[in-house]
Formats: C-alpha cells, sequence, structure tokens
C-alpha cells in the first residue's frame, strides 16, 4: 500500500512539477522543429489518402451497384495499387532522408569552441560532466543546462544497460549504449525548462528516471556554470558533518567536501536543481529527507540503500544542507 | 537468348531480381558499414562510398530490367491475361511469367529505395 502510494504521489508530482512542460509538437530546438514539420506533413498526407479511400469505399458500396469491366479493374490496379503507393513513398522517403543531414549535424558542432555535454546513463539517473571550450570539466547529474542559440555537442554513453537520451522539445531521440559512445547534437531556440525522460526500458524504474532541461541566455549560462564550477556554501554546517559522518561521502560527491564518493549521483549544487530523484519530486527539503530515508519506495530498484535508521532530526538536517548547497 | 534450355522446368527465373536485390542490399550495407567502423582500412573517401552504391546500383536495376524483360517474353509479352490456372505446362510457365515480372517490379522499387540515402548523406555519422 505505501508503495503504491508513494509511487502514485511521484508521478502526481511528475505531472505538476513540470506542468506546462513542452513536448515534440511545441518546438523550441532547431532539429525538434524539423522533426514537427515532417510530423505534420506526414499526418495531412495520411489524412488526406485516408479520405481518398474512404471516398472511393463509400461511392463503390453506395453508388457503384454494376461491375466494372476487368480492362479499367486493371488500370485501377495499376494507377492506384501500384504507380501511386510508389511514387508517393519514394517521394516521402527522400523528403525524411532530405532532413536527415540536417537532423545530425555533427561536423558543424565539432568545432573546438562548442560546448560539449558528455551525460552517462545510469539505473535510474544521469551523470552530467560539462566540458567548456575554456576551463576545468564541470560534474553536475539529473539536470542538463544549455546556451540558447548554440550548437551543443552531446556525448552520451551508458555504464550498465541501454538508456535513451531524449529532450523532446529539442530533438530526437539517440540511445545510449553500454561500450560505445554516440554522439547528439542540440540547439535550443527559445528559454524555457523542459523534461526529458529515459526513452529505451532500462530496469524496474525506468519510468522514473528522467531529468530538466532548461535552456538559457548565454550570458545567464556562462554565469551559471562558472558558478558550478566551485563548491557551494551551505548553511547549516551539521547537515554537512552528518552527512559525512554517515557515509553518504562513500558514494556521493560533494565538492569543498570529504566527500569523494563516485558511484551515485554528484550533489555539488543539488539545491539549484528543479528536481531531485532524477527528474521525479520536486527540490524541497522534505522531497530530499523523503528521497534518505527509503529510496526504494521511491525509486524501486535504486542502488542507494534506506537510511531510516538515522535519527529524523539528522535526516532533516542532511537535508537542509543538501538543498542549501546552491 | 537462353541461359536456361525451354525443357527444363526451373523455378530459378522466379528468383532472379530478389536475389539482386538480396545481393545490391547487402553490398551497400555491409560496404558502407565497414568503410564507417575502419575508414583508414579501405583508405577511400566517403564519395567513392557513395560512388561504389551508385555503381552497384546502376548494375542491379540493369539485371532486374533484364530479368523483367526475359520475364516479359515468358509471359508472351502480354498476350494472355491472367490468370494462368489451368493445369498445363503452357499456363505454368505463363504464371511463372507473369510471377517474375512482379517480382522483377518489387525489386526495381526495393533497389532504388536501398540505394537513396546515398544520394543524401555525405559523411559517416558516429
Amino acid at each position: 500500500m505505501g508503495r503504491y502510494f508513494s509511487l502514485s504521489a511521484a508521478s502526481l508530482l511528475l505531472a505538476s512539477g513540470h506542468a506546462g512542460a513542452r513536448s515534440v509538437l511545441e518546438p523550441v530546438g532547431e532539429e525538434a522543429q524539423q522533426i514537427a514539420v515532417l510530423f505534420w506533413v506526414m499526418l495531412s498526407g495520411g489524412a488526406l489518402i485516408w479520405l481518398g479511400v474512404v471516398a472511393l469505399l463509400l461511392h463503390a458500396a453506395l453508388f457503384k451497384r454494376h461491375g466494372m469491366n476487368e480492362r479499367s479493374a486493371s488500370r485501377i490496379i495499376l494507377w492506384g495499387g501500384v504507380v501511386f503507393p510508389s511514387v508517393t513513398l519514394c517521394a516521402l522517403l527522400a523528403y525524411a532522408l532530405w532532413l536527415m543531414p540536417g537532423l545530425r549535424p555533427f561536423t558543424q558542432a565539432m568545432g573546438s569552441t562548442a560546448l560539449r555535454i558528455e551525460i552517462t546513463g545510469r539505473q535510474f539517473w544521469w551523470e552530467v560532466v560539462y566540458h567548456p571550450p575554456q576551463g576545468p570539466p564541470v560534474t553536475s547529474a539529473n539536470e542538463i543546462r544549455l546556451p540558447v542559440g548554440e550548437r551543443v555537442e552531446l556525448t552520451l554513453k551508458s555504464a550498465d544497460v541501454i538508456h535513451s537520451f531524449w529532450i523532446p522539445p529539442l530533438g530526437g531521440k539517440m540511445d545510449m549504449i553500454p561500450g560505445r559512445t554516440n554522439r547528439l547534437s542540440l540547439l535550443a531556440t527559445k528559454p524555457g525548462a523542459f523534461r526529458g525522460p529515459c526513452a529505451e526500458y532500462c530496469g524496474t524504474s525506468h519510468a522514473l528516471m528522467a531529468f530538466s532541461a532548461v535552456a538559457m541566455e548565454p550570458e545567464a549560462f556562462r554565469s551559471w556554470l562558472a558558478g558550478q564550477a566551485n563548491p557551494a556554501e551551505s548553511a547549516g554546517a551539521s547537515g554537512g558533518a552528518l552527512f559525512l559522518r554517515h557515509g553518504c561521502g562513500s558514494c556521493h560527491f560533494v565538492a569543498g567536501t570529504d566527500a569523494r564518493g563516485l558511484i551515485g549521483p554528484d550533489l555539488s549544487h543539488l539545491g539549484s536543481r528543479i528536481t531531485v530523484g532524477a527528474g521525479i519530486l520536486p527540490n524541497t527539503e522534505d522531497a530530499i529527507a523523503r528521497f534518505i530515508a527509503r529510496p526504494e519506495l521511491i525509486k524501486p530498484g535504486s542502488r542507494m540503500p534506506a537510511f531510516d535508521m538515522l535519527p529524523p532530526d539528522d535526516i532533516r538536517a542532511i537535508a537542509a544542507w543538501l538543498r542549501g548547497l546552491q | 537468348m537462353r541461359l536456361i534450355p525451354k525443357e527444363v522446368e526451373t523455378l530459378w527465373t522466379l528468383f532472379t531480381a530478389p536475389v539482386v536485390w538480396i545481393a545490391h542490399f547487402l553490398v551497400c550495407y555491409i560496404g558502407a558499414a565497414i568503410y564507417c567502423a575502419k575508414p583508414e582500412l579501405v583508405g577511400l573517401s566517403f564519395s567513392a562510398v557513395r560512388a561504389g552504391i551508385a555503381a552497384a546500383t546502376v548494375i542491379a536495376l540493369s539485371l532486374i530490367a533484364l530479368s523483367a524483360w526475359l520475364a516479359w517474353r515468358q509471359w508472351g509479352f502480354g498476350t494472355d491475361d491472367p490468370p494462368h490456372d489451368d493445369p498445363t505446362s503452357r499456363d505454368r510457365s505463363l504464371f511463372q511469367g507473369f510471377a517474375t515480372l512482379l517480382l522483377s517490379g518489387l525489386s526495381f522499387i526495393a533497389v532504388i529505395f536501398t540505394a537513396m540515402p546515398a544520394l543524401f548523406l555525405t559523411e559517416c555519422i558516429r
């Protein structure tokens, strides 16, 4: 019962936390724009053909009471059943293929001035490393920020099973395959916050594996990235001490502290993220505390053990400290 | 031109066009896969791969057109209308000719569809 309750609570939050999250039909990325046009072309073409077939069917059923001679029947089959589908399919295929180089524009994005973001799928979260053209790499998790109007290269990997990376309003999907590096490039055209789901079944909590994607104005993005490169200051140092004392640091990394674990998500700037638990809970102290106490209720199959044996005050202090890591 | 004596009844002519389609498909996909996995092994540019696909396509389409012409002839150049369903060797031959002609048409279109990506893709994407 408890599991069902928390799962439905999580999905409610999922729905409300991303209210207004855009879909593929409201594109704000160059690639997604082309995909949306392709969708509407296919849909209208399909609708026209369907109407034509239904009209023919009605015509035959209602008005055409007598048979047709063999010659005209053969002609209808030849033109309607062979020539028309072949030509239409050929045209649609040509249109889709013509779009492809634009949907996967790699060489242009490969310039050394481009920002590269390395994303590794893990059951059931995302490791994110920014490689800016200048400066050291910046590590984060479960949230991807990118500058508007600049092409960004994404390097996609997996540490365990096949995942699939997808930001619907920005571009198409790309699989993350263990032992392989796939590349994707995206260009956001408007600022906004979007939800990116894992688009390939990857295990028990596949449906609860998501991330937030934020497209920001280039200047805002650069100052944000510069801030992420430095350790965050959080009030409530007692929470920080408890975090280390209870061993959280053996799995999680928090910049500027002795927490150097690399098994779970990097928490250096957890407080500045839109969601916690990889895109499924709003970023509140309460949600963080619930995750610490019983991760398997929120994310079944998660590798993080439950910490509900800790005193509730300790959990709250740790949650407050993490929330303060802006 | 007669490759197989008239008195020999074989189904092989029926498969000619689809076999050409299979061969063309494998040449295009395996060729592109090998080139994109190990460009240094082949030592050619991607344009050479596209030219190779174009050449394979011209050869495949010519073979299929030849198969279609032979089938058309076997069908008696369309003098008899289907269905050829009498239990006679003449009808069997006409049926096979007509079926081969249809399969040739399908294979012709399929070969064009297989080759079309090479018209638009200008690099290996990895």
